[in-house]
């Protein structure tokens, strides 16, 4: 089956620094796109023209674009034709935070605009200020909607980093098939022992924070 | 002129409108301390607009609102008075999801008057006591029926220790069953003194629970007097067709 590989030098090590790599890549991007993201998303909600054509076709840019075409762009093309000199790992985190802000605010408008006007209303008859309603009553409710929202954000960013290894960036995925390359006269079937290992640790990377979001959301649906 | 005979609510020839649509114009109201005025009309009259005038939460275009001897002009600062002197209750469930019951009516008084969070717990705890709701005091209002929910939010608003009270279609979205216990609440309170202005559907409730009726069509006020003149003997032959109509 190929397991006997991980056991060989120190190759188990290295797919777990792989591992690692992808998560630094996808929660660093996942903080700048929460931070981000959470900004762009009540700028949509001023209703000024101006800004929502801004972002109308920033949102339609990161949708219709795959995120590797978005790689190639951002490092072949900034470093190459423009004479940028950007690492792999930043043009990563700059792709990664591009898709990521979009995301995340579309998320925040969605929740903003769900929250209804009686709400606000309530708020203020009751004497509340505008700082008092938007901290006590507004605030919460959408940190409640967005944190399930945002977590599965994350879980699609580490499943996405898959694709850095396209511009040369050494994740777990490439770390696997060096792997299986440097053994492939030894154990010509390392391929299916060394993905399924691989399968595992994004399983085990993920699954507790899928599972973190669906009880957060079962805490709080209203 | 006796103190208690001053209206605690006066409204002097307001007007509101939206761009090119007058909702009502140079509208006159007086309410005197521990009266309850219902206000019925057919929909679209303008009679939650008023209401929701009264709050502040409309700016009106014209006229004043005097709270208390106190003018308070559109626009101005004092707004933030009305708010605090008049207390709300809306048709719709409006509720604080996030929050559990208590929260939910300890809020205000915590947070806009500063008041201790002891007494203010206790006071909570006796109005839901009287509201029949002190069992549900943890529970979130997803937990809570309709009549449960209106009921947590009279309590919501009396917290503030409102002068005058706003009651706009409170039943209009409950299941029939729930009317009853939520009209009971707003009896009892009509009965210990409470200064009222309720908008409502209920015919036979606005007979019980009113010192004084008014009927406003097309933003006007077309007819007021007691219950028993406004129900038995309607003036103008709007307000007995619109009577006639709401029988069925």
């Amino acid at each position: 089956m190929g397991f006997e590989v991980l056991l060989k030098g120190n190759n188990a090590l290295r797919l777990l620094m792989g591992l690692g790599v992808a998560l630094r890549i996808s929660l660093i991007s996942a903080v700048i796109s929460i931070a981000l993201g959470t900004v762009f998303g009540v700028l949509m909600t001023l209703k000024k023209p101006a800004i929502t054509a801004f972002f109308r076709i920033y949102l339609e840019t990161v949708r219709i674009m795959p995120q590797m075409v978005l790689l190639f762009i951002v490092y072949f093309g900034a470093t190459k034709a423009r004479g940028i000199n950007l690492t792999a790992e930043t043009a990563a985190l700059i792709v990664f935070s591009f898709w990521g802000s979009a995301e995340m605010a579309d998320l925040v408008r969605g929740a903003l605009q769900g929250i209804p006007k009686i709400q606000y209303e309530s708020s203020t008859s009751l004497g509340l200020s505008t700082m008092q309603t938007d901290r006590y009553v507004i605030g919460p409710q959408i940190i409640r909607r967005m944190i399930p929202l945002s977590i599965n954000l994350i879980t699609r960013m580490i499943k996405t980093t898959s694709l850095v290894m396209m511009i040369g960036i050494v994740e777990v995925l490439k770390v696997g098939q060096q792997i299986i390359e440097a053994n492939r006269k030894v154990s010509p079937n390392a391929a299916f022992g060394i993905f399924l290992v691989i399968f595992l640790l994004y399983f085990a990377a993920c699954w507790p924070i899928s599972l973190l979001a669906k009880y957060l959301e079962r805490k709080w649906e209203n | 002129m006796d103190v208690d005979m001053r209206p605690i609510l006066e409204v002097k020839n307001i007007s509101k409108r939206y761009d090119d649509i007058t909702v009502f114009e140079n509208l006159n109201l007086q309410v005197k301390k521990g009266e309850v005025l219902v206000i019925v009309g057919p929909s679209g009259c303008g009679k939650s607009t008023l209401l929701r005038c009264l709050n502040a939460l409309e700016p009106i275009q014209e006229g004043e609102i005097i709270l208390d001897g106190e003018a308070i002009r559109p626009g101005s600062r004092e707004v933030n008075k009305l708010r605090e002197k008049v207390g709300m209750v809306f048709q719709s469930y409006d509720l604080f999801p996030h929050m559990t019951v208590l929260q939910n009516v300890m809020l205000a008084p915590i947070k806009v008057k500063k008041r201790d969070k002891k007494e203010v717990r206790e006071e909570a705890l006796a109005l839901l006591d009287r509201v029949g709701l002190l069992s549900k005091k943890d529970q979130f209002p997803r937990q809570l029926s309709g009549g449960q929910k209106q009921r947590v939010a009279i309590v919501r608003a009396l917290m503030m220790h409102p002068e005058v009270l706003l009651l706009d279609e409170i039943t209009a979205a409950l299941d029939p069953e729930m009317v009853q216990e939520v009209l009971e609440v707003v009896l009892s309170l009509a009965k210990e003194g409470r200064t009222m202005l309720i908008v409502t559907h209920e015919m036979q409730f606005a007979r019980a629970v009113a010192d004084r009726m008014i009927f406003i069509d097309g933003g006007h006020i077309v007819e007021e007097g007691t219950p028993e003149e406004f129900f038995e003997h309607p003036k103008t032959e709007r307000l007995s067709s619109f009577l006639a109509k709401m029988r069925f």
